[in-house]
């Protein structure tokens, strides 16, 4: 007898093989993850300071005197900018969609698993969440917490909220009549081991693919909220701050406007990419 | 009375539905000895599951409702005890295997892992010592410790239903509750299992509640046979007594469905008729507009049931004039 004769394959390490062999996700991992050293190493990858002004450089156009990208109205070079930018992306991203997936999460994994009356006080709270538009929702709880950075976040969460926690009701739904469940309760299990151990690992695929794709949006909504002025202020280097100072000098100089634009949507492609990605790679009944 | 390790007291289950009471188990009564196979027969919707659900008190709840009876086990009445106190007899002293394997297998956590789960849920030992545990139940059901860390949907349908029975057997109960463990396994793989079954209840001395159609596997494993009716016992006696002096017109009916090796068959002979909707039962003997003896009697009163031999018991007026 030896318990660990075949050296324990971890689920995550099967995971990474068959992810590993989608190479249009792979491309996307290979984005996300030098947005995410740009944004840490952002100090050091910068050629210059994201507030560097220098007016009599203004408009530069690209590749001319050093500056890759150009700079933008006030002197500053676009790239550096875009660099300093993905911190916020990205930490608008993570933070909010984790919060908004594990509240979304439990919210729905409790109302589907118990039903009745828990279910419909939790459900119809959820619909009065989703009967308001999400960016119209982000917009009144920025306005109404002010700008900033955590506020943006909180903003773009609870927007999210809704999503998730119908996302995982209706998988719980289905998940929870099979046998299994049934057989884990012959076996003893409680209601909370049931859900932890059971319920909520089979409906991780929707979550994950949804979390990827909120991860998107919630970069675009808090670019949008930048944008309209009620997210991040300048001159902090957000993107759709960037965006939204600049989209006054389109027609003149193109480059302000078109890089951070393209930075918004290449993350957001490289995130779609992966997320599709993982979703296959996490179905352990696609396994080949 | 000798004191049995499992004894059934006019157990009663109903699940109320929007279209009225449905009357799934009335009144029922049988006892079990320590390493004792009960099969419990009868046909679709006869109340034989909910019995079992009712033996774990798992009826689904709503609708479902056990409304009065005892089940002493082990010395206790299992419906006088805490939610908290039955948790610590599911899996640990009463576990069940389901009718099929495919779904009663979590899909994405490894088999091992699912049986260590059944052992550590009653057991506080290191991780290690269970997955040691884990891996001689694998090897128990004759299942290589290698494949410990595959998945369920990597097995067959036959090796399935071995992890099955090796985690539902893994914290050795004393009562197992098999609800047509064979009926989604191919014949040959049937014979197996019931064998592989045979062979751990005799080992580890549990007791056995074996739900089934099929009265040729319970002539092969059980002790006992009772013989369900809608949701009552209609018969209930030793395999001998029940398979050799049958005394109820639908175990007779049973037997008689069942084709002869021997002479060659045209057609086969089913039991007339259908059986009565358990929200809707009939006044006298739930059998009787089945029955091909039925007597004015039957179809008034409904019997009780009347002992023919010591332990031979049969719900029928027939019988009871005869005695």
């Amino acid at each position: 007898m030896q318990p660990k004769a075949n050296k324990k394959k971890s689920q995550w390490k099967d995971v990474w093989l068959r992810l590993k062999r989608n190479k249009a996700a792979m491309l996307g991992l290979i984005i996300l993850l030098l947005l995410v050293f740009c944004a840490i190493f952002s100090k050091w990858l910068a050629p210059y300071g994201y507030d560097e002004q220098e007016l009599s450089r203004r408009f530069t156009p690209p590749l001319t005197n050093g500056f890759i990208l150009g700079t933008d109205q006030f002197g500053r070079d676009i790239l550096s900018r875009l660099i300093y930018g993905s911190r916020y992306s990205l930490l608008v991203g993570a933070i909010s969609v984790t919060v908004s997936a594990i509240a979304g999460s439990a919210i729905g994994a409790v109302a589907g698993f118990y039903g009745g009356k828990i279910d419909n006080v939790f459900m119809r709270f959820i619909d009065i969440l989703m009967a308001i538009p999400s960016t119209l929702l982000a917009i009144a709880i920025a306005a109404a917490l002010g700008s900033g950075l955590m506020n943006v976040i909180i903003a773009v969460g609870i927007g999210s909220i809704p999503g998730y926690a119908r996302i995982v009701r209706a998988q719980v739904l289905t998940v929870k009549e099979q046998e299994f469940i049934e057989a884990a309760r012959m076996s003893g299990s409680g209601d909370a081991h049931i859900i932890i151990k059971h319920i909520l690992p089979n409906c991780l695929a929707p979550i994950i693919v949804q979390a990827t794709l909120g991860v998107a949006s919630a970069i675009l909504t808090a670019a949008a909220l930048s944008f309209l002025g009620l997210g991040i202020q300048p001159p902090a280097p957000e993107w759709g701050a960037m965006l939204s100072q600049a989209r006054q000098y389109i027609r003149g100089y193109w480059y302000v406007v078109t890089f951070p634009g393209l930075a918004i949507m290449i993350t957001i492609f490289a995130l779609n990419l992966f997320g599709d990605g993982l979703r296959d790679a996490l179905d352990p009944r696609l396994k080949n | 009375m000798q004191d049995s390790f499992l004894d059934i007291k006019d157990l009663v289950i109903h699940y109320s539905t929007a279209d009225g009471e449905v009357e799934a188990v009335n009144g029922i009564s049988f006892s079990l000895n320590k390493g004792e196979t009960l099969g419990l027969v009868g046909e679709t919707g006869a109340g034989k599951t909910t019995t079992a659900l009712g033996i774990l008190r798992l009826v689904p709840n709503p609708p479902g409702k056990i409304l009065s009876g005892e089940i002493n086990f082990e010395g206790r009445d299992l419906l006088k005890l805490s939610e908290k106190e039955m948790r610590k007899v599911r899996g640990n002293k009463i576990s069940m295997i389901f009718q099929d394997p495919m779904t009663s297998l979590n899909p994405v956590i490894t088999v091992g892992d699912q049986i260590v789960e059944a052992i550590s849920q009653h057991y506080k030992m290191p991780a290690s010592e269970a997955v040691k545990k884990a891996c001689e139940m694998l090897e128990k059901v004759g299942i290589s410790a290698e494949r410990f860390h595959e998945y369920p949907h990597q097995f067959s349908g036959g090796m399935k239903q071995r992890v099955v029975i090796a985690i539902a057997l893994a914290c050795n109960p004393t009562l197992l509750l098999a609800d047509e463990p064979t009926t989604a396994l191919d014949v040959t793989i049937q014979a197996q299992v019931l064998e592989l079954m045979a062979e751990l209840k005799n080992e580890l001395n549990t007791s056995m509640i074996l739900i089934t159609h099929d009265l040729g596997v319970v002539a092969e494993v059980c002790d006992k046979v009772a013989i369900m009716y809608a949701g009552e016992i209609v018969e209930i006696g030793t395999l001998e007594q029940v398979y050799n002096n049958t005394g109820h017109p639908h175990t007779e009916g049973l037997f008689g469905s069942i084709p002869d090796m021997e002479s060659k068959e045209k057609r086969l002979h089913p039991i007339q008729g259908l059986m009565p909707d358990p929200s809707n039962l009939p006044k006298g003997c739930s059998f009787a507009p089945r029955c091909p003896y039925k007597t004015d009697k039957c179809e008034e009163q409904n019997p009780e049931s009347v002992e023919l031999e010591s332990g031979h018991l049969v719900k029928c007026w027939h019988c009871i004039n005869k005695k």
